[in-house]
């Protein structure tokens, strides 16, 4: 029988405090490691899915819409631009890319992008199966949506109107699986690319009301860009595309060629043009400081739930060191010394906050596994990577030192223990 | 070869007390008798090291327990003195033969189950070892101490009034067997007590 069997068996011979203890360090940890992963994992995947885009093009609205619909996919576009206007900006001497995006349609959930090659190279996709689109109406599917629907090369679908289930469907019009791509862990398995042609073509109907609507905005838009000298060099080609002007896009995502680009397109597209450009990097810092707010309070509540878990360990241990004064003179006499003694209340404590610890771990994983169910389902996000971080050593670092503190006062009242007095009270 | 020279201590300027010399060779039993309040249990505490003396010595085997520092005293007596008390006390989260085991443990013996059995089946409650020792009865209880007293084979046993709780019987019972398993492990065994029922079991008494 070892001091250390003899700690279990203290904590186990009270059930009512050590659970309570217990409890109270799972739910702060927990709450805490929680808290550090899913932030980790938000940042992660915000920051991997805009690599490589420098600026997002689209209607005008909230930039931070623009960016969550046109580089996450997971909000309502805020319009659609004219392609020709786009395209002048894409010839721009300060643009490297430009990435042209339509979309507004789904299938069972999962959005229909029309773009071109450049996009699935963007995130570095290859295809595993299939090819990439090469016609119309061909698709190739992002990881994700091909293993959660079930989709093979040669099926044919029909989208729906709309980004979510149950949107009117163009039935006239089937695509055809052409190719699937491996995964990424970024926002292309969620996704189905096809041709930008294909999602004029659904949409061709409805053009048609649209386009005296737009053509208006184009002529007012050009009266005020006249005023500006620089103005020209997007005209160059128009009239060339006459028969284009007609076609849009919704968004499109631009790469520059120099840092110079940064400084002066997204100022220029703003006031000199029909369009909106927003930043993501600027969308997203500013996201994540609105965030910050909520996971602040948060984490705070988390740390004086742990607090308070210190003080329960800490009226646990001293509680029954009350009841075991007479015990601890008795193993005194039988021959334990003093740091003996102070050894078996720090292990009882230090064991204590260490298990608390290692449920609260396991309580953050499993929370977060719910959540990456959630986000599965409600935005099509999953987490991936369920790994240690450097947080939450620590996280186990506080946790030990709260235990080892909630003890230190039992642990200084038994060294002092006058052998004699606590046997002769008893 | 247990010896104390010219014992005393204070709690404070109006209680104090000075007991008288006692030398006991081996295989020597005593019964010290006293009234309450004349310093019983200080003495015993004394004699133990649990106390520190105003002046005096006690020497037990050649070691003189009081010169020793606090750690090799609570070492000494591990494995030298086994102590019995008034009202048994234990491990509460331990059964009896835990608490055995652990006793074993503190002295820094190996922990030995055969001895463990043989000492509690010397005792008559050797069919209670995995029982908890506070559910036992009152009469086995005082057995159950006198095992912690006794397993580590220590060459003094001190009790402090054993018998004062127990009825005449298991008194006697409890008196019989200090006496038996201090006889086996070839200890002194010095009883304190004011229960003068034990006085007709032995030969050698002190009166305080």
């Amino acid at each position: 029988m070892s001091i250390f069997r003899l700690s279990l068996r203290n904590m186990t011979s009270r059930p009512l405090s050590t659970t309570l203890s217990l409890v109270l360090l799972t739910l702060g940890v927990g709450m805490i490691a929680l808290l550090l992963q899913v932030n980790r994992h938000i940042q992660q995947q915000m920051e991997n899915n805009v690599r490589g885009i420098d600026m997002v093009v689209g209607a005008k609205g909230s930039p931070l819409q623009l960016i969550l619909s046109a580089v996450y996919h997971i909000d309502a576009p805020t319009g659609n631009i004219a392609l020709h206007e786009a395209e002048r900006l894409q010839n721009n001497r300060l643009v490297a890319s430009g990435i042209p995006l339509s979309y507004g349609d789904s299938y069972q959930g999962y959005r229909i992008v029309g773009t071109d090659h450049q996009y699935p190279k963007l995130y570095v996709a290859t295809v595993v199966e299939g090819q990439l689109w090469q016609a119309p109406f061909e698709v190739t599917v992002g990881a994700t949506v091909a293993n959660l629907l079930n989709l093979k090369i040669g099926d044919n679908f029909v989208g729906a109107h709309g980004l979510t289930e149950g949107g009117e469907v163009h039935d006239e019009h089937a695509y055809q699986v052409v190719g699937i791509f491996d995964y990424t862990n970024s926002v292309l398995d969620q996704l189905i690319l096809t041709a930008t042609e294909s999602v004029w073509a659904a949409h061709h109907h409805e053009e048609e009301s649209d386009t005296t609507a737009s053509t208006e905005n184009e002529s007012h838009a050009h009266e005020e860009g006249e005023k500006d000298p620089e103005h020209h060099e997007y005209e160059e080609g128009e009239e060339h595309h006459e028969h284009e002007e007609a076609r849009e896009i919704t968004a499109m995502l631009v790469k520059f060629r120099s840092p110079m680009g940064m400084v002066q397109l997204p100022r220029r597209v703003n006031e000199d043009t029909n369009m909106q450009a927003a930043v993501p990097a600027y969308e997203i810092s500013r996201l994540f400081s609105l965030m910050g707010v909520g996971v602040d309070t948060l984490s705070t509540i988390a740390l004086v739930i742990m607090a308070v878990s210190g003080l329960s360990v800490f009226i646990s241990l001293f509680n029954a060191l009350k009841d075991r004064q007479y015990e601890m003179a008795l193993m005194r006499t039988y021959g334990a010394s003093r740091w003996q003694l102070v050894g078996l209340v720090l292990q009882e404590g230090l064991l204590l906050t260490l298990a608390g610890f290692s449920l609260g771990i396991l309580v953050s994983r499993l929370g977060l596994w719910l959540i990456s169910g959630l986000m599965e389902a409600s935005y099509h996000y999953s987490f991936s990577g369920w790994g240690w971080m450097a947080e939450e050593w620590w996280l186990l670092a506080s946790a030990l030192a709260i235990g080892l503190l909630a003890s230190l006062i039992p642990a200084i009242r038994v060294f002092r223990i006058n052998i004699s007095k606590t046997l002769a009270d008893a | 070869m247990f010896k104390t020279y010219s014992l005393s201590f204070a709690y404070n300027q109006q209680v104090s007390f000075h007991f008288p010399d006692i030398e006991l060779d081996a295989g020597e039993n005593l019964l010290i008798l006293g009234e309450s309040g004349i310093g019983k249990t200080t003495l015993l505490h004394l004699m133990a090291g649990l106390l520190q003396p105003q002046s005096g010595r006690v020497e037990l085997m050649g070691t003189l327990i009081h010169e020793l520092s606090s750690s090799q005293l609570d070492r000494f007596r591990g494995s030298h003195i086994g102590l019995v008390f008034q009202r048994p006390h234990f491990v509460r989260a331990l059964s009896l033969q835990e608490n055995l085991a652990l006793v074993q443990h503190l002295a820094r013996k190996p922990v030995d189950k055969s001895r463990i059995k043989e000492v509690l089946d010397g005792l008559g409650i050797g069919h209670k070892l995995s029982e908890k020792p506070h559910r036992l009865s009152q009469g086995e209880q005082q057995r159950a101490a006198i095992a912690l007293a006794v397993i580590n084979r220590p060459q003094l046993i001190l009790a402090d009034e054993p018998t004062s709780s127990l009825d005449d019987k298991n008194a006697n019972r409890v008196a019989r067997l200090l006496q038996e398993q201090a006889f086996t492990t070839e200890a002194q065994l010095i009883i304190i007590t004011h229960d003068q029922r034990l006085k007709t079991q032995f030969s050698n008494t002190l009166t305080l």
